[in-house]
């Protein structure tokens, strides 16, 4: 008798936990940007020699070993080779910073790093010079799994990310949700929409005709849905950042991707 | 700063047909855009971008407005002989970037 | 003559073959673009005639983004010093400006071949010629229908 209750009530627990996350795509039905694209698209992100994003990750790897800021030192002073010692990383930024109490993307990441142990100005927000670190960085987790961490600490930042997602905004009042949980591969404006997981950031976008970080996509969302968008670095934007790469948990790294 | 990627491949028979591969960072602003005050941005892009082997022009292009950002282009070439592949571009405002691959021919 | 009525000819069925699609410019700027390509085309050409074939002219029926659309261009030739590929121009109708690319090669090319990422306006046609050492033209041509990605940037950054 009490172990039938006790079903009754996990039975109502679960349609409750069900309603919270219909909306949200099945694990196993989750696609990467990258199929919903054009055949010639995907031949530009696949061979390195023609894939533009090249460029920055070159770069990148130069700017590596140069020394930088009042301490004189390159990232190669403390991180060594980059193959090892990026590998994996950027598949969990965003990731918590003990220091700033809440997280912060790879971007963020790169400047506390030139802050802190360089003592170098910041590089700024979508400079080819930031850009260019961050697809080095992003280039050695290729063919990783995305795997952010959440845990006590990053919960709420994930939650609030969430949040964002969820709620109808801007002018068109729409929510993320709608559009990319709820019809994805339908057709808007006659291209397919796609779920919108950022497993290949910094990307190339043919559309910017150049390498952008995530943030400059996020901000090109909201001023479609005519929305504000928010500023580079905003807690709001790293939030829902948080929450995406959460939600592209397990999908494969494919950065420095190509998309239209 | 990494201004372009070339690749040709690092030996071939003499008489063989290789392929070359050159992707080149510019913005190739095409003078039709217009800023959000209405302003015309004014153009910059490469205009042309030549080719030589071993000192011998063999490839030769005039670009213009309607090739894409950070251009690409693949063509080919005999090899005849081991030596140096250079490759020039040059455009608005004085853009000149060059670069070289080597190759060995047996 | 003929050689006029030929050019003419092309010019009109690559016109009609883009008809079928939306046409999408003012007409008027349609018709000036269209002007400025026929010119383009015979700047380089002068009075020859240019006959469809020996070239292939690759480019996708229908691309994502209209500022990055792979194309390549073969031609088929021995490419000796007696008979080869002297250059390969390509054009499109639809652009501001007439022009794409324009190659010179030669004997020590191997073979005619050519491949790049171009920017198109508008879906429209593209048209690849090729000039060969004997003096005649080829070419071919195909459509291409441009869509554009939802959510633009419109200058923002």
């Amino acid at each position: 008798m009490s172990a039938r209750l006790g079903g009754r009530v996990a039975g109502v627990a679960c349609i409750f936990l069900s309603l919270a996350v219909t909306a949200e795509i099945p694990l196993a039905e989750r696609r990467s940007g990258y199929e919903f694209m054009g055949r010639e698209t995907r031949a530009m992100q696949d061979d390195d020699v023609v894939n533009p994003g090249m460029l920055w990750v070159l770069d990148g790897e130069a700017l590596w070993s140069r020394r930088s800021g009042a301490a004189d030192r390159s990232c190669a002073d403390c991180h060594g080779d980059a193959r090892a010692s990026m590998k994996g990383v950027a598949a969990r930024y965003p990731a918590f910073d003990a220091a700033r109490g809440r997280p912060i993307n790879l971007e963020q990441r790169i400047n506390v790093c030139r802050a802190d142990r360089q003592q170098a100005p910041p590089l700024a927000f979508e400079s080819r010079e930031l850009l260019a670190l961050a697809a080095y960085v992003a280039r050695q987790s290729r063919g990783l799994p995305v795997e952010v961490v959440i845990d006590e600490r990053t919960k709420p930042f994930l939650d609030a990310g969430r949040a964002t997602f969820f709620r109808r905004q801007g002018q068109l009042n729409l929510a993320c949700t709608q559009c990319h949980d709820e019809r994805w591969g339908k057709k808007l404006a006659g291209n397919p929409i796609p779920q919108a997981h950022p497993t290949g950031y910094p990307l190339y976008r043919l559309e910017w005709q150049g390498l952008g970080s995530l943030q400059r996509r996020l901000r090109n969302c909201f001023t479609g849905i005519r929305a504000e968008p928010y500023p580079y670095g905003a807690p709001e934007s790293v939030d829902l950042e948080l929450y995406l790469m959460w939600r592209a948990r397990g999908m494969k790294v494919e950065a420095p991707a190509v998309r239209p | 700063m990494v201004n372009a990627i070339v690749n040709v491949p690092a030996q071939a028979k003499r008489g063989e047909v290789i392929e070359i591969r050159t992707l080149a960072r510019h913005v190739m602003e095409t003078g039709f855009r217009r800023t959000q005050l209405g302003e015309l941005i004014p153009r910059d892009i490469l205009t042309s971008f030549v080719c030589t082997y071993n000192g011998t022009e063999i490839f030769r292009a005039e670009l213009y407005p309607a090739i894409a950002a950070n251009p690409l282009l693949t063509f080919t070439t005999v090899a005849t002989e081991t030596g140096t592949i250079a490759f020039r571009w040059t455009g608005d405002k004085g853009f000149s970037v060059t670069e070289t691959a080597t190759i060995t021919v047996t | 003559m003929t050689t006029r009525r030929e050019f003419l000819v092309l010019a009109a069925a690559s016109v009609g073959a883009a008809g079928t699609a939306q046409a999408q410019l003012d007409p008027n700027l349609a018709a000036q673009r269209k002007a400025a390509f026929e010119a383009a085309i015979r700047r380089v050409v002068g009075d020859a005639p240019v006959r469809p074939g020996k070239v292939k002219l690759d480019v996708p029926p229908l691309i994502d983004n209209g500022n990055s659309v792979p194309l390549s261009v073969a031609v088929e030739s021995p490419m000796t010093a007696a008979d080869h590929v002297k250059a390969i121009h390509v054009f499109t109708e639809k652009n501001p400006q007439p022009n794409v690319v324009s190659v010179q090669l030669g004997p020590r090319a191997g073979r005619a071949r050519l491949a790049t990422r171009i920017r198109l306006a508008d879906t429209g046609n593209v048209i690849a010629i090729a000039q060969m050492s004997d003096g005649s033209f080829w070419s071919d041509s195909a459509e291409v229908v441009v869509t554009l990605s939802a959510c633009l940037e419109e200058g923002l950054i």
